[in-house]
Parts: structure tokens; C-alpha cells; sequence
């Protein structure tokens, strides 16, 4: 078992960090030994709280920023988001697949985190909110117990 | 990487021919130009051919969507051609994969559109 990795970023409130929190993700859970899918699920979920934090939190406020850490701790990778903003409760954002929501333009990017990752934790912060998501490597999306099975 | 949009007729429909990834920013904001710009023609038979789009984010739903209903309030259709994988997966997730006429072959998508 490896050792567990933590390495944390400092992130302008721009559009291109969302995209290179994107691009980390992948890279992340590529290290941890995710399948395609599945780090295409994780990618958007990051892009997903990113963006949360980028455009909700800190309304692309120059002077704001986001801290983005990614833990890597044996068989699962741990991605927390902070954001600098006014905070907001999950719990007030409407479901997005109830029928009178469908054809609403936004919401549906705390779905798509809870849809992709095992877990996703909400923390007000003193100022800001900070967005905890976890996702534990299965067997069956293991891109390295597959390359090992084979071998 | 960013979004293009091409436009084509066929028929009285207007194809537009995205690739690229329809995200936050310039992939949703060429998506919203364009479905704004036929509108404004008066070009209201409207398929989105999706066959080059990569990727989609949650902004680019919402883009999907809301140009859905600009066309729809304009008394126009909007229909999706030629979904990938993750596109058709990602609109089964979020509900709205039977809210829009999705169709696989060009020609079948023009015909049908009302005439």
C-alpha cells in the first residue's frame, strides 16, 4: 500500500482553475488507479464543486480564492473545495429532478457530485463553504487489478 | 478546448453542427449565440447535432435546456441528433433525456419536424 498523498492548491476564482481542477482530477484519480469511467465521473464532480465555488462562492471575485486538496490515502481519493464566499446550505437548492424543475437552467451540479462520487459533505465555513467529495476504488473500477489480473 | 457551431439547411431545418465541449463560459456562451441568432432569423426548426460534443457540464445542460424552451416559446422545435456516450448517459442521469426528441439519424430528425 502507498503512502497517503496530500497536496493542496491556492486557485485564482477564474474559469481556467475550474478547468485545471478538472484536469488535476484526472490526473489524481488516474494515480489512485481509477477506470475511465469512473475518472471521468470524478473529473466532473471536481469541475462540478469548482465551479460552486468559482461562480456561487466567490462570484469570480479577483480578490478571493479557492483551495482545492486532493488525498490520495490507499484505495481512495479525497477531494476538498473551499470557496471564500457567502456560504449556502445544500439543502435549499431544489431537486433537480423533480418534474417542475426539469426545465430550470441551473441546479444540477450538487446532483451530479452526489451522482458521481460515493460521498459529498457540505461544511460552513467562517466564511465560505467548503465541499468534501470521496471516492472509494471498487474492484470493478480498478484500471490496476484489471492490468494485474491479466498479467 | 473550445466549442464551433456551423449551421446548414436542409429542408427548412437548420442543423447546427456542434463540437467541442459545451461547458461554463464559451462552449454554453457560442451554444446560446447561436440558438439566439437563428431565433432572431426566424429559423425556428432547430436540430442540434451533438455528434462532436465531447463533453458537457452542468452549465451545458442548462444551456440544452433553455434553448430548448427559447425555441419552444417561439412556437419552434428544437430536436438532439447523434448523442455520444456520456452525452446520452448524462441526460438519462438528469431526467431530461425524454424531455427532449433525441434522434439517430439525420434525415429520419428532419422528417420529423412539422411541416
Amino acid at each position: 500500500m502507498t503512502a497517503p498523498q496530500r497536496v493542496s492548491y491556492r486557485m485564482e476564482s477564474t474559469l481556467d482553475s475550474v478547468n485545471k481542477a478538472e484536469e488535476m482530477a484526472d490526473q489524481a484519480a488516474t494515480q489512485v488507479g481509477f477506470d475511465e469511467d469512473t475518472r471521468g465521473g470524478i473529473s466532473m464532480a471536481v469541475r462540478e464543486g469548482m465551479i460552486n465555488a468559482v461562480l456561487h462562492g466567490n462570484a469570480y471575485d479577483p480578490a478571493k480564492r479557492v483551495n482545492l486538496t486532493f488525498e490520495q490515502s490507499g484505495r481512495e481519493l479525497i477531494v476538498t473545495i473551499a470557496d471564500e464566499g457567502k456560504g449556502f446550505l445544500p439543502d435549499e437548492v431544489p431537486d433537480p429532478l423533480a418534474p417542475e424543475n426539469l426545465l430550470k437552467q441551473s441546479g444540477r451540479g450538487i446532483f451530479l457530485m452526489r451522482t458521481f462520487m460515493d460521498e459529498v459533505r457540505f461544511r460552513k465555513l467562517n466564511s465560505g463553504t467548503e465541499i468534501t467529495l470521496i471516492k472509494r476504488l471498487q474492484n470493478s473500477d480498478s484500471a490496476l487489478d484489471r492490468q494485474e489480473a491479466s498479467t | 478546448m473550445s466549442m464551433k457551431a456551423s449551421t446548414r439547411q436542409i429542408d427548412g431545418v437548420t442543423i447546427v453542427d456542434l463540437s467541442g465541449r459545451i461547458t461554463l463560459g464559451e462552449g454554453s456562451v457560442v451554444l446560446r449565440d447561436t440558438v439566439k441568432d437563428l431565433l432572431g432569423k426566424g429559423q425556428k426548426k432547430i436540430l442540434l447535432n451533438l455528434g462532436d460534443v465531447s463533453y458537457i457540464d452542468s452549465s451545458g445542460i442548462g444551456e440544452l435546456v433553455s434553448a430548448f424552451t427559447s425555441v419552444r416559446n417561439q412556437g419552434g422545435e428544437l430536436k438532439l441528433l447523434h448523442l455520444t456516450k456520456k452525452v446520452h448517459d448524462l441526460l438519462q442521469i438528469t431526467k431530461l433525456y425524454t424531455v427532449f426528441d433525441v434522434k439517430d439519424d439525420e434525415a429520419a430528425a428532419i422528417g420529423a419536424f412539422t411541416k
